[in-house]
């Protein structure tokens, strides 16, 4: 059953055609990779679903309801939460008031000018939780806009998760990581779609992570869509190949 | 390994904890001695009742301008409105102190109400030029409505009634006024503090943070502002009800840009970022407006080269600077 489906979206910026022609869908539980390259309109699709701005053609629906023109807020209760290629963290926080702020925003606390006990101690529960399965709980008390770029990534993924989402779209969750901060962000993508079963769509350079982890990958090239299929279909498809990975294997070998 | 580099900040955050309860118990003691000791050293009690008064408004603003992140430049627009507030009230309705105070509050705080909505359409400068927009159309309106509001010479004809509480009559000379002051001082500091521990003062801060991350968590971060706009200028007009109270004066400037501009840089001249700030900011300023008016009429340049080198090298206010120095 599918969970997210395009039909035939496009988006324009006055004479600019960034997207034409998209249409995909993604089963629940699924980890689907967008790839290509700059300027593809990757990200234009991440703001598209996430509801950054409409699309100019085409529909866009989410468990069976259409989205389009839904507002972010709409759609983050209905369970689309996103990162940024731009990391969004409340930087001159520290790492346990971000999750504290997500966790009782979450909680629909935001207005609340005093909290009870027992809310409090939910509050604690539920950072704590997000704190380990991210495993960021040694930082806790560290400022996060002094912390290394992963680390930044790793407390938006944990900000994100406070919502409980069921598609959770990441953009470019590793770039500018280090091998060490890569790792733990791939298991970290792996293990909260195979064991929370939440379904993860992201945007990535990274091959060898695109190819480890993916289930399904989906092209683009020039804003329309080149080719979907697995790893092994993607990586065999003769205009993928001449399009993007064979300039891109050429990078990796010079 | 990773544990005692994590134990050293625990450390040092308790030490500053220690410090900070330290600094408060000292800071109120302070204030409820001030008719003892303030005249010792060439004070009178009213002074520290305009400091109060001041640190009650910029504590007000500090709330949406160093918690909340929003450049609102038009504050005093809520203090002429409690002033006048106040004062209408006294001379229309009812000679009552206590009724008085809360109608000003109440008048600038429905006022803040009501601008909030219209005043978030726009964020950063456009935001504060709104802002500032506002209280001067307070502004004008007091100077043009003579009849009621006394005009361009201002509202008189009421002065601070003495209290009552139920028999009894307390007249207010200028020491048990300072105490009201204080009381309420001490009252909107309380206030404060709860907010910015609730899940409400943490969601200002985020939105000074980061709007975007917050909208796509689902958070109205509009209705974050207003909320935090109105609670500020119900305290910003409390203080101008109290300062009417303190004067037995409404002037039109206490509505004017220039006033606001004196609230905003009593809070960056304290430190934006602390509970304290906008205390320390406004004791800085009315001592020195007492002392600099004084020996020269120009005092306000050397307020404005106060400001500048307070800017210049205590970036994040008097007491970030001395918050810094003792961490490190």
């Amino acid at each position: 059953m599918n969970l997210l489906k395009l039909d035939n979206v496009g988006r324009r910026f006055g004479a600019l055609q960034a997207l034409k022609g998209i249409s995909l869908s993604v089963e629940k539980g699924e980890l689907r990779a967008i790839i290509g390259p700059n300027g593809a309109g990757k990200t234009t699709l991440f703001n598209l679903i996430s509801g950054f701005f409409p699309p100019t053609d085409g529909s866009i629906t989410f468990d069976g309801q259409p989205i389009v023109s839904v507002s972010p807020n709409a759609l983050v209760k209905r369970g689309i939460i996103r990162t940024f290629q731009i990391t969004q963290v409340f930087l001159s926080l520290s790492v346990y008031e971000n999750l504290r702020v997500a966790v009782e925003t979450a909680m629909g606390l935001q207005l609340s000018p005093w909290i009870s006990r027992a809310k409090r101690a939910e509050v604690e529960a539920k950072v704590e939780e997000l704190a380990q399965i991210t495993r960021i709980a040694p930082k806790m008390n560290r400022i996060v806009g002094e912390m290394s770029h992963g680390d930044q990534r790793v407390v938006e993924v944990g900000i994100a998760l406070s919502r409980h989402p069921k598609l959770l779209l990441l953009d470019e969750p590793t770039a500018g990581m280090g091998d060490e901060e890569t790792n733990h962000m791939t298991d970290l993508i792996r293990w909260l779609n195979k064991e929370q079963g939440i379904t993860i769509l992201f945007v990535e350079h990274d091959m060898a992570i695109v190819f480890g982890i993916a289930d399904k990958i989906t092209v683009l090239d020039n804003g329309t869509m080149l080719a979907e299929g697995t790893a092994a279909e993607i990586s065999e498809n003769p205009r993928v190949q001449s399009a993007y990975l064979g300039n891109a294997l050429e990078e990796n070998a010079a | 390994m990773s544990s005692s580099i994590e134990t050293k900040p625990q450390a040092a955050r308790h030490a500053s904890t220690n410090g900070r309860v330290a600094a408060s118990v000292i800071i109120w003691v302070a204030l409820l001695f001030v008719p003892f000791w303030l005249p010792m050293v060439g004070g009178y009690t009213d002074l520290a009742s305009r400091a109060l008064i001041y640190a009650i408004a910029a504590s007000g603003l500090n709330l949406v301008l160093g918690y909340t992140g929003g450049l609102s430049f038009g504050h005093a627009a809520y203090f002429g409105l409690g002033a006048y507030g106040a004062g209408l009230c006294l001379i229309y309705i009812a000679p009552s102190l206590p009724l008085a105070i809360l109608a000003g509050t109440v008048l600038g705080g429905i006022a803040g109400i009501l601008v909030g909505p219209m005043a978030m359409k726009r964020k950063g400068i456009y935001f504060a030029m709104i802002t500032i927009a506002f209280g001067q159309m307070f502004y004008f309106i007091a100077v043009r409505w003579n009849g009621l509001t006394g005009g361009e010479d201002g509202l008189t004809g009421f002065s601070r009634v003495p209290l009552h509480i139920g028999a009894q009559t307390i007249p207010l000379g200028a020491d048990r006024f300072y105490y009201v002051v204080l009381a309420l001082f001490a009252v909107v500091m309380a206030v404060i503090w709860q907010i910015l521990r609730s899940p409400l003062g943490h969601s200002f801060v985020a939105v000074r943070e980061n709007t975007t991350r917050l909208r796509f968590l689902g958070v109205a971060v509009d209705k974050q502002i207003w909320v935090a706009f109105a609670i500020s200028t119900f305290i910003t007009a409390l203080a101008g009800a109290l300062n009417a109270m303190l004067t037995g004066f409404a002037s039109p400037d206490d509505l004017g840009w220039q006033l606001s501009g004196s609230f905003v840089v009593i809070c960056v001249l304290g430190g934006m970022r602390s509970f304290w700030g906008p205390f320390l900011g406004a004791i800085i300023y009315i001592v020195a407006q007492d002392y600099l008016s004084s020996i020269t009429q120009n005092w306000m340049s050397f307020i404005g080269l106060i400001f500048v080198l307070a800017v210049l090298f205590f970036p994040q206010g008097l007491l970030g600077f001395i918050k810094a120095r003792t961490r490190s």
